[in-house]
C-alpha cells in the first residue's frame, strides 16, 4: 500500500464516521461535531494530495486546506451560535424536536 | 507505510469514532480534541507543519472550546436517559457505509503510486506567506470579511432577544 493510498484509506474512514455521527445523532451539537469531522477528512485529502503531486512547490493543495481550515471555523461559529439560539427558543437540543419552521 | 502513522491514524480515528459513539456530551468534545490532534499529527507527518500548526490552533484551541462552551450554555453536559441516536438512525449507518464502501473501493481502484513519493516538498511559514499576500491575496480577503460576517452573526444570533421587544 502506498503512502497516498493510507492517507485517502484513513480521511474516508474519518468522512464516514462524521457522516455516520451527523445522521444518526440527536444532539444539534454532535451533528455540528460530525460536520467538523467529515471537512477535516477533506482536509487531510488535500494535504496529502499536494503532499505526493508532482509539483509540490506551487502550494494549491495546502493553500486549500488553509482556507478551508477557516471556513470550518466560521461554519462552527455561526452552527454553534444557531443551535444556542434554538436552546433558547425551544429549551431543547434535541434535532427530533425542531420540526416547525414558525418560532 | 510506518508504524508512527498506523499509531495516529488510530489516535486519530479512535477519537473520531468514540466522539460520535458516547452518550455524555462533554465526553464527545474531549475525544473529538484527540481526534483534531491526531489529525495534526497527521499533517504533521506529511511535512505540512504550517496546516499542522493551524489545525492545532484553529481546531484544539479554538474549535474544541467553542463547543464546551456551546454544550455548557445548552445544559447538555448531563447524560441524557434516553435514547441519543435519531429515528432514522437505521438508514444513517446504513448510508455512512455505503459512502465508505464507495470511498474506499474507489481509492483502492485508482491511486497509484504518485511520482513525488519520496522528495520531501518545502512549504515553509515564509514561502506560504508570500503566496498568501501574492497569488492567493484575493481569496485572503474574501476570507478575512467573511470571518468577520460570520463573527458579528454569530454574536447577533446567539444575542437574547428581550431587548427587542422593549424597543
Amino acid at each position: 500500500m502506498t503512502p497516498l493510498t493510507a492517507h485517502l484509506l484513513v480521511a474516508a474512514l474519518l468522512f464516514a464516521i462524521g457522516l455516520a455521527g451527523a445522521l444518526t445523532r440527536r444532539n444539534a451539537i454532535l451533528v455540528l461535531i460530525g460536520i467538523e469531522l467529515m471537512l477535516n477528512a477533506a482536509n487531510l485529502n488535500f494535504i496529502a494530495f499536494w503532499r505526493y503531486s508532482p509539483h509540490p512547490e506551487a502550494l494549491t493543495g495546502m493553500m486549500f486546506a488553509i482556507f478551508s481550515i477557516a471556513v470550518a471555523a466560521a461554519e462552527a461559529a455561526v452552527g454553534l451560535g444557531l443551535v444556542i439560539a434554538i436552546h433558547r427558543h425551544l429549551h431543547s437540543t434535541d434535532l427530533d424536536h425542531m420540526n416547525r419552521m414558525k418560532g | 507505510m510506518s508504524f508512527v502513522f498506523w499509531i495516529i491514524a488510530a489516535i486519530t480515528l479512535g477519537g473520531a469514532l468514540t466522539a460520535v459513539v458516547l452518550k455524555n456530551t462533554v465526553h464527545c468534545a474531549l475525544a473529538l480534541t484527540a481526534a483534531f490532534l491526531g489529525l495534526a499529527l497527521l499533517f504533521l507527518g506529511l511535512d505540512a507543519q504550517f496546516a499542522g500548526f493551524a489545525e492545532i490552533l484553529v481546531y484544539v484551541g479554538a474549535v474544541a472550546i467553542l463547543v464546551v462552551f456551546a454544550i455548557l450554555l445548552t445544559r447538555g453536559s448531563e447524560t441524557p436517559k434516553g435514547s441519543v441516536y435519531s429515528r432514522y438512525s437505521v438508514v444513517g449507518l446504513i448510508a455512512a457505509a455505503a459512502v465508505f464502501a464507495v470511498l474506499g473501493w474507489a481509492v483502492l481502484q485508482s491511486a497509484h503510486s504518485f511520482p513525488n513519493e519520496q522528495a520531501v516538498p518545502s512549504a515553509t511559514a515564509q514561502q506560504i506567506g508570500i503566496a498568501l499576500v501574492g497569488r492567493y491575496v484575493l481569496p485572503l480577503e474574501i476570507l478575512a470579511l467573511l470571518l468577520t460576517i460570520a463573527t458579528i452573526g454569530a454574536v447577533i444570533v446567539a444575542l437574547h432577544e428581550k431587548e427587542e421587544t422593549n424597543g
